[in-house]
């Protein structure tokens, strides 16, 4: 565990993207006393102000949108709702993911049968496209968007925990604790999962980026959060009618994705080369 | 591998079956009457409700409807579209070649400039110019496309205005469809050139910006794959002989380092097909995914039920030509069955 934090400090990439996460985490935390403005505050007269360094004014650092809400109160709440949902769709893939595919590899059989041909159908409908097939059922927001992302990211989780508990099943561990009389649930739980952890991390991190990104494509669409609701998906979408006057709109929510998104593989990339020694100095 | 190959092959009328079933659960999972959402505010009366309600068949048990719908699937039939009153199947195939062509270009792009890029990045490791690429690389991977679509138009379409904004090729050009490839089209018609042109301007942008992921992932995984197989003793060999560094990299090396980008550059084209959801609203593009967006907002169930269906054919097809170029391109494959 020492040495995994040793070759963790020593990427600096990775080391970079937690700072910066941090950051987002801290500004999403106090988002309510970092905002200058509630984010959906309408300023009248003030529309399309742009940024303090074109020549924007002080009272609106990063100027105003379309109908004169404040841009950097709505960012700031912006990042509460991306890493809420980067967070959500993390957490929903990986509970329903690890389990399934947990009892695919340990049960085998027809219980793995019944759980790879729904990750058949799954996967042979391209990621977006499922949610966007998710979310016309459910009905568009932010809610279904996530649910609908994490769905999409499930066969990733079962077949990556389903292949390392059935290579786990094949060591002699396995056999000893059961001829210990251990329950299905203990070797499981307790003898199995713990050593499949390492690539279940790993997707954990990268699912983060892939989750915010995916649920701000959904809101570019007008199949995720529906405005007002300050979420860099649909700000973007909002702004595409103001590219030309006022290019901010479009491109600092843009950048926010970007940052965040990047930061998030930054972490995933050196976790990977710190829990997998073997692809160090690639 | 022949074995996966024929599991792939099997498996695919099982997943189909599971796709029609969720395709099938769709109209009657929806919140609210279907009916009437299809009917929507064009007045409703008690007739033209019994009417549809007929025409879609929701007047009958559930078993039946369903049993009904895959026996019209198996003829080929996968219903009309409620807003263009045409078969789905055929708008499919209308604006699959959009799709197609945007995809191919798109990822030649990808793989003309990845390779490159990661050979470069693992021939000069640890420079400078290994950093700078592969930071651009982890950038790309980063970018969520809908904003780079957004900045590539305001910086050539409306700064520059090399580019144009939407379409596939001007209005002035009436192109017959030979190959529903335009750039192929657009030279075998008589303004061939000035019409060739015009398609390739309208191409540009959505490609590069369709290419953008697949490009880094591409670059990200020649790098790593080409600095494993250097380190093999073959390669020692071959540089104690006195060959050139290029000769030993490109020669010795990439053959050997082809297997897992062959493998990405497979996993990349389901992602392009995601990307073209996404780049084709943007560009107005009339391909496969700015249809299936634009009939989900119209709530056009028969387009969304016959798309889904159609959609994941059309992938599990491209995933079975990518296994068989795996084994065209592995020979340990090959000799494994």
């Amino acid at each position: 565990m020492k040495k995994f934090f040793l070759r963790l400090n020593q990427n600096k990439g990775a080391i970079f993207g937690l700072y910066v996460l941090i950051v987002f985490v801290l500004v999403s935390l106090f988002a309510p006393l970092l905002a200058p403005y509630d984010p959906n505050t309408i300023f009248d007269n003030q529309f399309n102000l742009p940024p303090i360094w074109s020549g924007g004014e002080v009272t609106h650092f990063l100027g105003t949108d379309d109908i004169g809400r404040d841009v950097l109160s709505r960012l700031i709440f912006g990042t509460r709702i991306s890493l809420m949902v980067g967070f959500l769709v993390v957490t929903l893939s990986l509970l329903v993911g690890v389990s399934l595919g947990l009892l695919a590899g340990y049960f085998g059989g027809w219980v793995d049968q019944i759980i790879m041909r729904g990750v058949d159908i799954l996967m042979a409908l391209p990621s977006i496209l499922l949610a966007i097939v998710i979310v016309a059922i459910l009905g568009p927001s932010l809610e279904n968007g996530i649910i609908a992302v994490s769905i999409v990211y499930l066969p990733n989780y079962i077949r990556v925990v389903r292949g390392a508990t059935m290579s786990e099943m094949k060591k002699p561990y396995v056999d000893a604790s059961k001829c210990f009389g251990a329950s299905h649930w203990r070797q499981i739980l307790i003898n199995i999962l713990p050593n499949c952890m390492a690539p279940i991390i790993v997707l954990a991190s990268l699912g983060f980026s892939e989750g915010i990104l995916n649920v701000a494509a959904l809101g570019f669409l007008g199949l995720g959060a529906q405005p007002p609701t300050p979420e860099w998906g649909v700000m973007l979408a909002d702004a595409k009618a103001f590219i030309e006057t006022s290019p901010w709109l479009v491109n600092l929510p843009g950048l926010c994705i970007l940052i965040v998104v990047l930061s998030f593989n930054l972490m995933g990339d050196g976790l990977r080369d710190a829990l997998d020694p073997k692809l160090k100095g690639r | 591998m022949i074995k996966i190959l024929r599991y792939r092959l099997f498996a695919i009328l099982p997943t189909l079956l599971g796709v029609s079933i969720i395709a099938f659960a769709l109209i009657r999972l929806a919140p609210g009457d279907p009916v009437m959402l299809m009917l929507g505010e064009r007045g409703a009366t008690p007739e033209v409700y019994q009417k549809m309600q007929a025409s879609l068949g929701l007047d009958q048990p559930v078993l039946l409807q369903y049993f009904k719908y895959l026996g019209q699937l198996f003829t080929g039939n996968f219903g009309t579209s409620i807003t263009s009153q045409r078969p789905v199947f055929e708008e499919f195939m209308d604006r699959f070649p959009a799709t197609m062509e945007l995809g191919i270009v798109g990822m030649l792009f990808a793989i003309l400039f990845g390779v490159p890029m990661g050979i470069i990045s693992a021939a000069k490791r640890k420079t400078p110019l290994d950093y700078t690429l592969m930071g651009g690389a982890l950038l790309g991977y980063s970018m969520p496309i809908f904003w780079w679509a957004l900045v590539l138009i305001m910086f050539f379409s409306v700064q520059l205005g090399w580019t144009p904004v939407s379409g596939r090729i001007s209005v002035m050009y009436e192109i017959d469809q030979v190959t529903g490839f335009l750039l192929i089209d657009s030279l075998l018609s008589e303004e061939s050139w000035p019409a060739f042109k015009s398609a390739l301007h309208h191409l540009i942008l959505p490609a590069f910006v369709l290419g953008t992921i697949p490009l880094a992932v591409i670059a990200r995984m020649t790098r790593s794959s080409l600095l494993e197989v250097l380190r093999e003793d073959y390669i020692r060999t071959a540089r104690a002989k006195g060959l050139t560094e290029q000769r030993v990299i490109v020669l010795h090396g990439l053959k050997n380092a082809l297997i897992p980008i062959v493998t990405v550059i497979g996993l990349m084209l389901g992602a392009v097909l995601t990307g073209a959801i996404l780049t084709e609203t943007i560009f107005s593009w009339p391909g496969i995914g700015r249809w299936f967006v634009s009939s989900v907002e119209a709530r056009d169930y028969p387009v969304i039920q016959g798309g889904i269906i159609l959609i994941a054919l059309t992938v599990m097809i491209v995933n079975l030509l990518v296994d068989l170029i795996y084994l065209w391109v592995n020979p340990l494959l090959r000799e494994e069955s």
